[in-house]
């Protein structure tokens, strides 16, 4: 199975590494991050690749680019983790489209352009008899997509509840257990590395909402977008509201949820008994589906980081390989 | 269980009000509220009190023949199926922007009440936070009372914190 990878962050990095420790069939023939490039179709060396990057330098040819991997490297799949853009989809959009219209597969766990153009991808790779695979995309680890499209075939999904955000989690989880302030759990979460110096794309919700209009487009396919979901997020919750709930034994998360009967899609903190399955713990996520034949299911698991992300778009890659063999 | 309020007349004594409550428990009931009106125009020395209190339906009849032998009037009965619960957390300015005003919204609608409030206030300026508890006469007046609230509330700035489970 060959394999261009656009994108050596935390996550390029993660599948890099885990290609290199195990094989797994997969060779990596293209390559690029923001100012660099390699094409080498009998492989490229991983490990000087990795060498290079960690030590802050660019990954390959400076003459070389994204595009031209995408264009001209030999590949059956391409992996595109590059920086998510959520009002435009790109470079993540034109990268992808143009690897649908080559015929190749696509694997990714860039949000934007997923979120964004969901239908219109989708469409463009079943035009080209290709998949396009993005379970990296929501709750990391968590091979939440796999489940819904083949675990639960039959099953008519009736709601989802998730919580969808790792950083938002861990603050609610501090501020709950120990009396953390908002802003001090939050200076704790930057510390452990969980949140980004703006935090807002997390603490104001709009990555869950993000990640809710990704798996309620993958379910029911209704063509939604961040703008119907209403958001609501953790910046306002004070320590004395988690005392309070925890007076009644409860206490306060982040939940994404939808329920297309109500046409409900919102994002909101919410009062769940400790006891409640969803009530995980740190930057964990977590996911409830009500079924009508199997009826609740909750799974949980990392809702990010390198190796956990890289065993999503990994697991995609082999089961594309899986499903169209004969192009490995 | 079934909620009722009931309007109770006894005599000024000491120790009367705790004879009078006592059926309440020995009866499997829960006593929600207590309001003791002193300053009434009854005669001298007797009391009103009024009660809302919770218990298993089937054993109203017998509370009330109890609080008789203690030498309590029951006046008035009103049993009100209130049993749709749902609490909630409020955080910001409540105190401000007229708490008294934020649950007449809810008390004032005849299907629903805020039949709990706790409130914390940690400094001046501070947001504060509150707990509340709804209850109403069935789900889709539960629905409506949250609405109510929630346009009350977002037009005084405070954020609603509602439960994630139907009945809690
Ligand atoms: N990290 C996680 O746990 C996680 C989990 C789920 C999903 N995601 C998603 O996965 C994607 C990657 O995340 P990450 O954490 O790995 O991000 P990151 O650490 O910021 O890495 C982004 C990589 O993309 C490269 N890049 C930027 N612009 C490019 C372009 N125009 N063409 C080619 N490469 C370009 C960067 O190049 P330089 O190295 O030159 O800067 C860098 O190597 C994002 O869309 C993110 O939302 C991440």
């Amino acid at each position: 199975m060959k394999v261009a990878l656009l994108g050596l962050g935390s996550v390029g990095q993660g599948i890099a590494s885990m290609v290199l420790k195990k094989g797994l069939g997969i060779t990596i023939t293209g390559l690029a991050d923001s100012k660099s490039g390699i094409i080498d179709a009998k492989g490229i060396n991983i490990e000087e690749i990795l060498v290079r990057k960690r030590g802050g330098n660019p990954a390959g040819d400076t003459s070389v680019s994204a595009m031209d991997v995408v264009q001209n490297a030999d590949y059956d799949v391409l992996v595109e983790v590059t920086p998510t853009n959520i009002s435009t989809g790109e470079p993540a959009r034109t990268h992808i489209t143009s690897a649908l219209r080559k015929g190749r597969h696509v694997v990714t766990s860039n949000k934007g352009p997923i979120a964004l153009h969901h239908r219109e991808l989708l469409t463009l790779a079943d035009t080209h008899h290709v998949s396009l695979r993005y379970e990296a995309t929501v709750c990391g680890a968590i091979p939440i997509i796999h489940i819904l499209e083949h675990g639960l075939l039959g099953n008519q999904v009736k709601a989802l509840h998730g919580i969808m955000n790792g950083t938002c989690n861990f603050i609610l989880t501090r501020m709950s257990e120990e009396g953390l302030s908002y802003e001090q759990a939050l200076a704790e979460a930057r510390e452990m590395g969980y949140a980004e110096a703006d935090p807002s794309y997390d603490v104001k919700g709009i990555d869950p909402a993000i990640k809710l209009v990704i798996l309620a487009n993958a379910i029911w396919n209704l063509g939604v977008t961040l703008h119907e979901v209403e958001i609501t997020g953790i910046d306002q919750i004070t320590p004395e509201a988690l005392r309070l709930a925890g007076e009644d034994d409860a206490t306060i998360r982040l939940i994404a949820e939808a329920i297309p009967a109500r046409q409900l899609l919102r994002v909101s903190p919410r009062i769940l008994p400790r006891s409640h399955p969803l009530v995980v713990k740190g930057t964990l996520n977590a996911v409830t589906l009500e079924t009508d034949m199997a009826g609740s299911l909750t799974f949980i698991g990392k809702g990010a980081g390198s190796i956990e992300t890289a065993s999503a778009i990994i697991g995609d890659i082999l089961f594309i390989r899986e499903q169209y063999d004969g192009c490995s | 269980m079934v909620q009722v309020s009931m309007k109770l007349e006894m005599k000024d004594t000491p120790g009367q009000l705790v004879r009078a409550l006592k059926p309440i428990s020995d009866t499997g009931g829960n006593i929600i509220a207590v309001i003791h009106q002193r300053e009434s125009l009854t005669r001298a020395e007797v009391i009103d009190v009024q009660v809302v209190i919770e218990l298993p339906e089937k054993r109203l009849e017998e509370l009330v023949a109890r609080m008789n032998e203690q030498g309590v009037t029951v006046q008035r009965i009103g049993t009100e199926r209130l049993i749709h619960k749902k609490s909630l957390i409020l955080i910001g300015h409540i105190m401000h922007t007229d708490l008294t005003d934020t649950v007449d919204h809810i008390d004032t609608t005849g299907y629903a009440e805020v039949s709990e409030l706790e409130l914390i206030m940690p400094a001046i300026a501070e947001p504060s936070s509150a707990r509340m508890m709804i209850k109403a006469t069935n789900a889709e007046a539960m629905n409506k009372a949250l609405e109510i609230l929630r346009q009350v509330a977002r037009k005084k700035d405070i954020l609603v914190i509602e439960s994630l489970e139907e009945n809690g």
